[in-house]
């Protein structure tokens, strides 16, 4: 059991979570994840650690309410339990000093890139983030986002907030103008398949964390299974990250649609 | 005293000595061997949460306790891999003394109504019976006994605990919590260690909970004896993947001075053929673990599972049957087993094989999928077989399957379970370093003491064998039990 200590509203439908779990905050490194359940016939529901703290023995998770299990997560307050937390989960993100970093973040996808960010920072990199939502309130954690990155940019498709237009053109905007040494993308599927086609057609090399269906996240079972490079992989132990250039990411996309 | 002397030792008792002058041997011999009733097969096809085997009655376990010869050297002990005393158990069934029975089996399993429900006996204790080996006929039903003994103690409420020796203090880790983690916790509490068992799901039993499902071996009965490993002192922690939550220097900080990896072959293997990753083609462990341990075809479970109409399973091991057998109760009006040998190779034990055809499964063998086609949604409409023929043995001995040129067909299917075996988990190689492994990701041990290249780490189970048995499993972890502790106490 997971004491949740502290919860914030960033938006209606997405909330950020503290929650107590000392083993995972002491070794869980950027681009890792945690399992959670809530409740006896609760489902198990992959979810990317934001940031932690290591003197609360804290972890930081944000969820979107979009179906069922999330909706229930996102009922529970300060003070409850979440059942069962597993992790850190995955491979860590590879971290060096690439030079200029784009950090394409879509809707909830920009609470995983957080910890991605900071790490490039501290590595030396020039940091420039992309943060793309489709209206002003959808836009999170950009307070947060400005302290790890040299620059931001906004963008909105209703043009609410920051600049108007989709994710790939802020990032376009960014190639035309600087030499860019790697693009990492967190967001739905199918804007990490439109950021992947944009930065292929530059040749530029891209990260893309996957959020594909999972069940055990320890490599047991396969729901979480994607091709790369021809390859079948398992998202929970061989990723979540991979080159985005070699994903099927419209395979990915099918396979997400097995429940609806 | 030898493990030889000690079994004369009991077989010397009085009481035993008057049970066999009590019946001639040829009065035992002459008996035929007492059949387990069974749920009627149309009625269970549709049940998934009863058990299919209804167990013995007080009569029938007397009856057929009496067949036991009671051998001066009982052949069938050395069939068992944690060497149960099995005629001096047997012995107290036929004396009336169940609770007695019950006690036997706990000096040496840690689990026994798992094991009596389970374990492949007719390729282990019972092959070795004197009434096969010598006689030609059908052996002793050691495992039904073993079962009925152990659930005679169960529903009477007197579960005993084992004799444990003095708390000595010293900390030890089993990492897993399936049968070859429980095997080796029991012994090693038994000892007096301070055991702790780490487990990365949220339940504790592995294999046992979201595999096996339970019209085979019910939660339940897995959970008591489970807690008798509680009582014992055995501490289990739920959520914690050793190599990813704590590593082993934190163990070893923590002052564990030894650790039995028992993580299994959990990595499922797919075939890598044309349309596998279509939406309804999934491995068994995907399968079995949404029915079984997250419950999905309840509605009140918030996990999903597809519940195919015409549903194939690929493979014919327990695994296999286990997943057609569910896939049928889960309203399959086809559930088909394809496999690309005969009948005779197939590895799943003889009964659940039996119980799968009475459960109207049809098994497609000397077929083998070479494809899978979609619909426009990308969901799985049809495979692709290969009819097969036996070609030449090979080098494990079996004939080898050789494709029929030309022989190719399809069949409409709507949900693909893939059962085609599994591959150790590389957690605790690749986090555990310096630690030695085969190129199949298994970790090398000493094969007596179960020990690996690092001192203070010894593994068993599937993680050591690949995908085996868990009575082997349970096996390993008695034996790593016994040479760490000689180890320790050095």
């Amino acid at each position: 059991m997971n004491k949740i200590v502290d919860k914030e509203y960033f938006s209606e439908n997405v909330v950020k979570f503290e929650v107590e779990a000392p083993l995972i905050a002491r070794s869980r490194k950027a681009g890792h994840f945690v399992i959670l359940k809530v409740g006896d016939k609760g489902e198990r529901i992959p979810l990317t650690i934001a940031s932690s703290n290591n003197e609360r023995g804290t972890i930081t998770i944000v969820i979107q309410a979009v179906g069922e299990s999330s909706k229930k997560i996102c009922a529970l307050n300060a003070g409850d339990y979440i059942t069962d937390m597993v992790g850190p989960l995955g491979q860590a993100t590879h971290i060096e000093k690439y030079g200029t970093v784009i950090c394409a973040g879509g809707g909830v996808g920009v609470a995983p890139m957080l910890p991605i960010m900071e790490a490039m920072k501290k590595a030396g990199n020039r940091v420039v983030s992309v943060l793309a939502a489709r209206t002003k309130d959808l836009v999170i954690l950009e307070k947060q986002v400005a302290e790890f990155s040299d620059e931001v940019i906004v963008m909105t498709d209703d043009g609410s907030y920051g600049q108007q237009g989709l994710v790939t053109n802020g990032i376009e905007s960014v190639i035309n103008r600087e030499q860019v040494d790697l693009c990492v993308t967190i967001g739905p599927a199918i804007m990490m398949k439109f950021v992947s086609l944009l930065t292929k057609k530059y040749n530029i090399p891209t990260m893309a964390s996957l959020n594909t269906i999972m069940v055990d996240g320890t490599g047991m079972c396969g729901a979480c299974r994607v091709s790369v490079g021809g390859k079948t992989k398992f998202v929970c132990v061989d990723g979540p990250e991979f080159d985005a250039h070699e994903v099927d990411f419209d395979e990915m996309l099918m396979r997400l649609k097995a429940y609806n | 005293m030898t493990e030889q002397e000690y079994i004369q030792a009991r077989r010397s008792e009085p009481w035993r000595d008057e049970l066999r002058r009590n019946m001639k041997a040829k009065e035992r011999s002459d008996r035929t061997r007492v059949h387990m009733p069974e749920l009627d097969a149309e009625y269970r096809s549709y049940s998934l949460k009863e058990e299919v085997n209804l167990g013995l009655s007080e009569e029938q376990a007397l009856f057929e306790a009496a067949r036991c010869l009671d051998c001066a050297n009982p052949t069938c002990m050395e069939g068992c891999p944690v060497s149960i005393n099995i005629p001096t158990f047997i012995k107290n069934i036929e004396r009336g003394e169940f609770l007695e029975a019950a006690k036997v089996l706990k000096e040496t399993s840690a689990l026994p109504a798992v094991c009596g429900r389970v374990c492949p006996q007719e390729k282990q204790c019972e092959s070795k019976c004197i009434y096969v080996q010598k006689m030609k006929k059908e052996a002793v039903a050691i495992g039904n006994l073993e079962r009925f003994a152990a659930d005679y103690e169960r529903i009477s409420g007197k579960v005993s605990l084992p004799e444990l020796a003095p708390a000595n203090g010293i900390k030890i880790a089993a990492v897993g919590s399936g049968p070859a983690g429980l095997s080796f916790a029991g012994d090693m509490a038994k000892r007096g260690y301070d055991v702790t068992v780490f487990e990365a799901l949220h339940e504790i039993g592995g294999v046992l909970k979201y595999g096996i499902p339970e019209f085979r071996l019910p939660n339940e009965i897995v959970d008591v004896e489970i807690d008798v490993l509680r009582k014992m002192g055995v501490k289990f922690v739920k959520n914690c993947i050793v190599g990813k939550t704590i590593s082993h220097e934190d163990l070893k900080e923590e002052g564990f001075k030894g650790i039995f990896a028992a993580s299994g072959a959990g990595l499922p293997n797919f075939m890598n053929i044309p349309g596998e990753n279509l939406i309804g083609v999934m491995s068994s462990n995907e399968f079995l673990t949404r029915v079984n341990l997250m419950d999905a075809s309840n509605p009140e479970s918030d996990t999903p599972v597809q519940m195919g109409k015409k549903v194939a399973i690929i493979g014919a091991g327990n695994t296999a049957m286990d997943a057609v057998r569910t896939a049928r109760r889960l309203g399959a009006e086809r559930a088909m087993v394809v496999y690309r040998r005969s009948e005779e190779e197939m590895p799943a034990r003889l009964e659940e094989v039996k119980h799968a055809k009475e459960e109207g499964i049809e098994f497609m063998t000397l077929h083998n999928p070479l494809q899978y086609e979609g619909d426009a949604n990308g969901r799985v409409q049809r495979m692709q077989l290969q009819k097969m023929e036996l070609g030449e043995p090979d080098a494990s001995g079996r004939r080898k399957p050789v494709p029929i040129e030309g022989a190719v067909e399809w069949i409409d299917v709507d949900e693909v379970i893939v059962s085609v075996g599994v591959s150790p988990n590389p957690l605790i190689p690749s986090s555990f370093k310096g630690l030695e492994v085969t190129k199949w990701g298994t970790i090398v041990v000493n094969q007596d003491t179960m020990q690996s290249d690092l001192p203070d780490v010894y593994a068993g189970g599937d993680i050591v064998r690949g995908g085996a048995t868990v009575i082997l499993a349970m096996g390993d972890g008695r034996k790593a039990a016994a040479a760490m502790d000689a180890a320790l106490k050095k």
